[in-house]
């Protein structure tokens, strides 16, 4: 018999006994925050992140551009900044290897957490979000969700392959509980509250 | 004896231990002399830092003496409080988060019956994964144990002749003694998790399922890196360490073959698995090769992606006090121009599920919040268990790998309940460790003496006249005994303390004096 079909007949011949429903999960959304950007943006920065400040008037984006002006490599995967290292143009993802900052929109994000997904079709090249030495990312504040409940019935989960929960940059405590930002992957994370253009 | 012998004894701390060697790269030389204005050849006091204490001594298939090397942990002083301090803290950080989700025990309860639902019918959930991870263009593959395992992956990484591999950890590895077994074949493994790389980098298992050096102070880890990076065996800056393991894996990362990651949950509705990491080395791995290679123990399975917000929700804040990890990883498929590759692990896994008493240990999420309660654990350090899993959850599991080499292992605890209080799955751990000590005892794996001690307490405490009569006998005998026959090795229990002072009366002869009468 194949190893396949061994482990099946054992786990079958050892079926625990007694009746084992499968419960229903509730969305558990009976008292939602006040305000979503605001109880993301407090968990959010409980985890490392930063959620900029949105300008009020002139150019929208100018705490992003203030943030990539010291970096040499930008690579922005979003239409509203352009960098200097073009994602179309990405052959492996070791090409990303130099990367100060990656600019890259969210599908959505959670206020129970202060995570943002981002999905494949967000990263175009997956890589670019660990790689780089600095993360941006855009998020629509209309997409934030209450809490992880909600966040699994979105369609990212069933048509990404890939698709990951950012709350904060790489972190680590494994040093006898020192915080460090940047263990191996992005030193920073900031956030601009940004409507969608399209 | 002269005056100067003496003062070096009775003051060493005044006295520099070694002076600047003559060729000392920091003298500054003019015209071949050293200059030495106001210079100190002598070189500055540091305190010797304290050596690490190392794990239990592994001979075999004997019983691993866990109370040995957990009286060296507790020997080594520094350790054993930055250790358990540490863990405490993580406990407390825990109860924060939980008591900020008016739903917690709500969740607890949710989270134990969708285990248990899955794995009572776990054949179904199993076979309903690989359909979906197939569809999407995953290469499902089944291993029955550890060397099955091993061969799958080897096999992967041959066919794409692969000859570096970067890893995020995983538990299920280790007990399949995955890197050992890599190195025996020439390939050559990289742990991207820091806490995982500085054991890797020691040669020594991790010490606990989520923090694995936190048995480490930052000392060790400097000696570590000092020789192993090439870093200052005098800088033991923790910001300075982490830096430096970042640059030296980078090129690693960038450079290997294959990418390797575990799995903390696999949906069968979707195909889907999902990783948690705090350092992004997951997604590195994943992301940064072409080849993506999971091992995933079959327990890990759950229906759907409902079920997944539970779990997410509690794992976290079980294990490190935080709302979520910082990264939360979904596979489904390969990207665009990869390849992935699953291996579901069976390896004792399907024969647990049959133990009436311990399968629901396979609800298990690997959070380690049972440890980071346990106060044996606290103040032992995991690798004095001497077994892939350590602290409470340790316990119930490591007898079924090996009932005699972990035999002494359930004896390892007060079953004071809490590890199974803080457990997110609601797994009755206190209960099954002491479920595993009978059993142990009578497939005859208890040592001789312990066994015996037992027998005659079992004896004693199913007759009341009996028991009565010898605790006013030992009562008596404590308070006349010279210490020497107290506290002797044959006494576990008077080893690192008092006996308790002996009551004047039994509280059976005040009852009966008492109130006796009246009743």
């Amino acid at each position: 018999m194949s190893g396949r079909d061994d482990i099946l007949a054992a786990v079958r011949a050892n079926r625990p006994r007694g009746d084992h429903p499968l419960p229903s999960v509730p969305l558990f959304d009976r008292s939602p925050p006040a305000s979503l950007l605001a109880r993301f943006k407090e968990n959010l920065h409980r985890m490392g992140g930063e959620v900029l400040d949105l300008p009020v008037s002139g150019d929208l984006l100018a705490p992003v551009r203030a943030k990539i002006a010291s970096g040499n490599v930008v690579c922005s995967v979003v239409p509203e900044i352009v960098g200097n290292r073009n994602i179309a143009g990405i052959g492996t993802p070791q090409d990303l290897a130099d990367v100060d900052f990656a600019i890259v929109g969210a599908s959505f994000a959670v206020a129970e957490t202060g995570s943002l997904l981002l999905s494949e079709a967000d990263l175009r090249v997956n890589a670019v979000a660990y790689l780089a030495q600095h993360l941006i990312v855009l998020l629509d504040p209309a997409d934030i969700l209450a809490n992880l409940h909600h966040a699994y019935r979105r369609p990212e989960f069933r048509g990404n392959h890939y698709c990951c929960f950012h709350t904060g940059p790489s972190a680590t405590a494994d040093i006898e509980g020192v915080l460090i930002h940047g263990a191996q992957g992005v030193r920073s994370l900031s956030v601009l509250p940004l409507a969608r253009t399209a | 004896m002269s005056a100067r012998q003496h003062q070096t004894e009775a003051q060493p701390s005044m006295l520099h231990p070694e002076l600047c060697a003559s060729d000392d790269p920091d003298a500054i030389v003019r015209d071949g002399r050293r200059l030495d204005h106001a210079e100190g050849a002598s070189k500055p006091l540091r305190p010797k830092p304290e050596k690490q204490p190392r794990g239990a001594l592994i001979r075999g298939n004997r019983p691993v003496n866990q109370a040995e090397a957990a009286a060296r942990f507790i020997a080594a002083p520094e350790h054993e409080k930055m250790h358990d301090e540490r863990l405490w803290d993580l406990r407390q950080k825990r109860d924060r988060e939980m008591h900020g989700i008016p739903e917690w025990e709500e969740l607890r309860s949710l989270a134990s019956a969708i285990k248990e639902h899955t794995l009572a019918h776990l054949d179904t959930y199993l076979e309903e994964f690989e359909v979906h991870a197939t569809a999407t263009g995953v290469h499902v593959h089944w291993a029955r144990d550890a060397a099955e395992h091993n061969r799958i992956v080897h096999g992967i990484l041959r066919d794409h002749g692969a000859r570096s591999l970067i890893k995020s950890k995983s538990m299920l590895t280790e007990e399949c003694g995955f890197r050992h077994y890599m190195a025996s074949v020439g390939i050559d493994v990289i742990e991207t998790d820091l806490g995982e790389r500085i054991q890797q980098l020691d040669n020594e298992d991790p010490s606990h399922v989520v923090v694995p050096a936190v048995h480490k102070l930052r000392t060790d880890v400097a000696q570590v890196f000092a020789r192993t990076l090439d870093t200052d065996p005098d800088n033991s800056d923790v910001h300075y360490l982490a830096e430096r393991q970042r640059e030296a894996n980078r090129p690693l990362i960038l450079a290997a073959d294959a990418g390797m990651t575990g799995a903390n949950f696999a949906v069968a509705e979707t195909g889907t698995f999902a990783v948690c990491t705090n350092e992004g080395n997951a997604d590195l791995s994943a992301n940064v090769p072409k080849l993506h290679i999971a091992s995933i123990g079959i327990e890990k399975v759950i229906p759907r992606l409902e079920h997944l917000a539970v779990f997410i929700r509690l794992l976290s804040r079980s294990a490190l006090g935080s709302p979520i990890t910082q990264y939360t990883s979904h596979f489904r498929g390969p990207r665009a121009g990869g390849e992935m590759h699953v291996v579901l692990v069976d390896n004792g896994r399907s024969e647990r599920l049959g133990m009436a008493e311990f399968w629901t240990s396979l609800k298990c999420i690997r959070c380690g919040a049972c440890m980071n309660t346990c106060p044996v654990y606290r103040r032992s350090g995991g690798l004095s268990y001497g077994a892939t899993y350590s602290g409470p959850i340790g316990l119930i599991i490591d007898p079924t790998f090996n009932a005699r080499k972990y035999s002494n292992l359930p004896f390892a605890s007060t079953l004071n309940g809490s590890c199974s209080n803080v457990c997110p799955v609601k797994i009755n751990i206190h209960e099954q460790i002491y479920a595993w000590r009978r059993v142990l005892v009578e497939r005859h794996e208890v040592p001789l003496a312990k066994k015996a001690a037992m027998k005659a307490a079992g004896a004693l405490l199913s007759r009341p006249a009996a028991y009565r009569a010898a605790i006013a006998a030992a009562d008596t005998a404590l308070a006349h005994l010279p210490r020497f026959v107290v506290y002797n090795g044959l006494n576990a229990w008077g080893k690192h303390r008092e006996v308790p002072h002996p009551p004047k009366q039994t509280f059976h002869s005040w009852y009966q004096a008492n109130r006796g009468a009246r009743s």
